[in-house]
């Protein structure tokens, strides 16, 4: 099984940590990962800011770079969505083949690889934020609104690592507030939003906040430096990849 | 460079004065205990809601079948539509037609000056809020008085409501307590909700009494039987039509449903979405006028077939008035109805306003972070965040968008299409983070740095090391 490892852009430039924990994650699960190196970006910036019609050269890019792999994984709920409902190419064959076959990390870990065990340790008291579009979009869990069984594939494996003590916020599943291009032109609200989900984590006294997004994550760091709080923020990949 | 020029630049135009709703939610933001307190009453009313829809089991399939019919009925529109005139006039209602707000407002003012009406009362219609009905009939000497308690208490304060089923949830006991101190003379300092709401009972029941004419809203219209319902918490609708000689009754075209029947499933939909209630506390049934009433039906269209034509957007229509998605939507929550600058707030005005007006309402489809949650609370099934990310496509391609947006977008599709050129401003904007840290640390040119630190910039990405590790 050949995975294609996707790294979204700001996680390639400011998180290189992720990618490799998500590249070394992925060998511990057996797979062959390859790195295509002319990737970028999905180019959902742009589309999300009403400029989908911009996002032609991303996707040829992105078709180039993932045409040939069996999976496309990436640790990004959101960018993955984005593929999964808006990559078009000239190359339809090759853009449908990767919609199809577009994974967020923890449901790629599983739905596809079907772990069972996790064998790292984090002895940690650990918050976990839901991502909006890897839950209401990839359903990676189930949503508060929705009358339906719970469940969790990011919870799934967070319990089954060594020592992790897992908590939710009070507001299990309220958006932190980052919405791409929303948190510089909806300043006020997005930080409210983020500052909202940080008190109720410090609630629990947590140590970490995790998801499956980086950057919702990068978001709430940005507003817990500020405030020069003890809590940090890592990612889901990190933990899973942690010894 | 000065941070409203900045703001200018980058941010969705609007027209006029109008504050932006990036801007107004800025100043709603300033006092953060009523935030939190404003954010904290509309959550208590979304979990409300949850507990009352976990309670029925078929919660989720009620949903599909609401909003299966809708879609039946909004592809039917025309057939339903001239059924229910049809039904009505045999039960000696009067049918009107309006094309337009100003049509609507025309017939409202026509009826009111051949009846020789001087006193008006009005229960909730958010249409004629759309309409600005009021603004019309009091430039033209005819007052009317809102029988709602919080449309009451907003149109004392001469404000619009901030919320589609609490008009004046913007508002606490205090402020309630000022407004009926100055309007109907309440003791200065009694915030006891009772002493006040009592207070406004005293003073509607002789509004109601001395009322010549009652406008009220449609909930329902079913064309099968030509009747209509009306939902109220408070009974005013009631009130308004038993006692005036005179009923007319506003309604948007997508009101319709085709059969009683049908009711079952919006009652059922409508008052667990919209307050937690199993059931609205008066469902009102109007199907003929009483001896020696009028009744009278206007069937407004006002930009709705316009939308029903939009196939992306269509399906906006169904929307039967809950509010569930303000309740849920953490932006709406922490910026106020007000902030949206429009009759219908929320996730679902961002998605209807843009087809009244694309220049005045260019920033709402902005105004989300697209985080889905609308769409999961609504009982109909519109999908609402998605709807929002395709206005944002519509207004771009028909020009509404900020200069320095589009100038921006364009140099970001440009380097994210080249690879190698991605790779370079990468690396010099990593090296200019490290060694000119001023540069994005200022307030005044960076949002995010405002109240956020930014992310440290590694000395390598992970193709560096990638290619330096395992190659």
């Amino acid at each position: 099984m050949k995975v294609g490892l996707f790294i979204p852009c700001y996680v390639d430039q400011f998180y290189p940590k992720v990618a490799v924990a998500t590249l070394e994650l992925l060998e511990k699960l057996d797979c062959e990962v390859v790195f295509p190196l002319n990737q970028t970006c999905c180019g959902q910036p742009m589309a999300n800011s009403g400029f989908a019609s911009l996002s032609e050269g991303c996707d040829k890019n992105f078709v180039a770079n993932f045409g040939e792999v069996d999976y496309i994984v990436s640790p990004s709920g959101s960018c993955v969505l984005h593929v999964k409902e808006h990559l078009h190419d000239q190359d339809e064959i090759k853009a449908s083949h990767i919609r199809r076959h577009i994974y967020e990390l923890t449901e790629f870990i599983v739905d596809v690889l079907k772990v069972e065990n996790i064998t790292a340790s984090f002895p940690y008291k650990v918050g976990m934020h839901i991502s909006c579009h890897g839950q209401r979009g990839l359903h990676l869990s189930s949503m508060s609104e929705l009358s339906a069984p719970a469940f969790s594939k990011p919870a799934y494996l967070l319990n089954r690592v060594k020592g992790l003590q897992l908590s939710e916020p009070k507001r299990v599943d309220e958006c932190c507030g980052f919405g791409g291009t929303f948190c510089v032109f909806e300043e006020a609200v997005s930080v409210k939003m983020g500052k909202d989900r940080i008190t109720e984590h410090a609630l629990n006294e947590v140590e970490y906040i995790t998801g499956v997004d980086v950057s919702c994550l990068m978001h709430l760091e940005g507003i817990l430096k500020r405030q020069g709080s003890k809590v940090k923020t890592i990612h889901i990949a990190e933990i899973l990849n942690s010894h | 460079m000065n941070p409203k020029n900045f703001n200018r630049l980058f941010f969705e135009p609007i027209q006029g004065a109008t504050l932006s709703h990036s801007e107004a939610a800025e100043i709603f933001n300033k006092d953060e205990a009523r935030t939190d307190w404003h954010d904290e009453t509309l959550w208590f009313v979304r979990e409300k809601r949850d507990k009352a829809v976990r309670q029925i089991s078929e919660w989720e399939q009620l949903r599909t079948l609401g909003s299966d019919i809708k879609d039946h009925t909004l592809s039917n529109l025309d057939n339903y539509l001239t059924e229910f005139e049809k039904n009505a006039q045999a039960n000696g209602i009067k049918i009107h037609w309006a094309i337009d707000a100003e049509e609507h407002n025309e017939i409202i003012l026509r009826i009111i000056r051949e009846q020789k009406v001087h006193q008006v009362v009005k229960s909730k219609s958010m249409l004629t809020e759309e309409c600005h009905l009021n603004d019309f009939l009091s430039q033209r000497g005819v007052e009317v008085v809102d029988t709602d308690l919080g449309e009451r208490i907003v149109q004392f304060r001469n404000e619009p409501p901030s919320h589609i089923v609490l008009p004046a949830i913007h508002l606490k006991k205090q402020d309630v307590s000022e407004t009926f101190h100055e309007h109907l003379g309440t003791e200065k300092g009694n915030n006891d909700p009772q002493y006040l709401t009592e207070a406004a009972r005293q003073h509607l029941r002789e509004k109601f009494i001395k009322s010549q004419l009652a406008i009220t809203g449609v909930n329902f219209a079913i064309a099968s039987t030509g009747g209509f319902v009306v939902c109220t918490n408070e009974g005013n609708a009631d009130m308004g039509a038993h006692a005036a000689k005179i009923h007319i009754a506003c309604m948007g075209i997508e009101k319709i449903i085709p059969k009683a029947e049908h009711l079952g499933v919006f009652l059922r939909l409508l008052a667990r979405s919209a307050t937690g209630q199993p059931i609205t506390t008066y469902s009102s049934h109007f199907h003929q006028p009483r001896a020696g009433q009028q009744m009278h039906i206007i069937i407004v269209d006002n930009g709705r077939t316009k939308q029903l034509g939009r196939p992306d957007f269509r399906s906006s229509l169904k929307c039967i008035r809950c509010a569930a998605c303000f309740n849920t939507c953490p932006v709406y929550r922490r910026s106020g109805g007000h902030s949206y600058h429009t009759a219908v707030a929320g996730p679902i005005g961002s998605i209807l306003n843009p087809n009244l007006d694309m220049k005045a309402n260019a920033d709402l489809p902005f105004a989300s972070t697209l985080c889905g949650s609308c769409s999961n609370v609504c009982p109909v099934k519109i999908d609402i965040h998605v709807q929002l990310y395709k206005w944002r496509q519509e207004l771009v391609s028909e020009g509404y968008t900020a200069t320095g947006k589009k100038v921006a977008m364009k140099g970001m599709a440009f380097v994210l299409s080249h690879p190698s050129i991605y790779r370079i401003a990468g690396k010099m904007g990593r090296w200019m983070m490290r060694a000119f840290p001023f540069i994005m640390n200022n307030k005044s040119i960076n949002p995010w740095y405002k109240q956020r630190d930014m992310p440290e910039a590694p000395k390598q990405s992970f193709r560096d090391w990638y290619k330096k590790n395992k190659q």
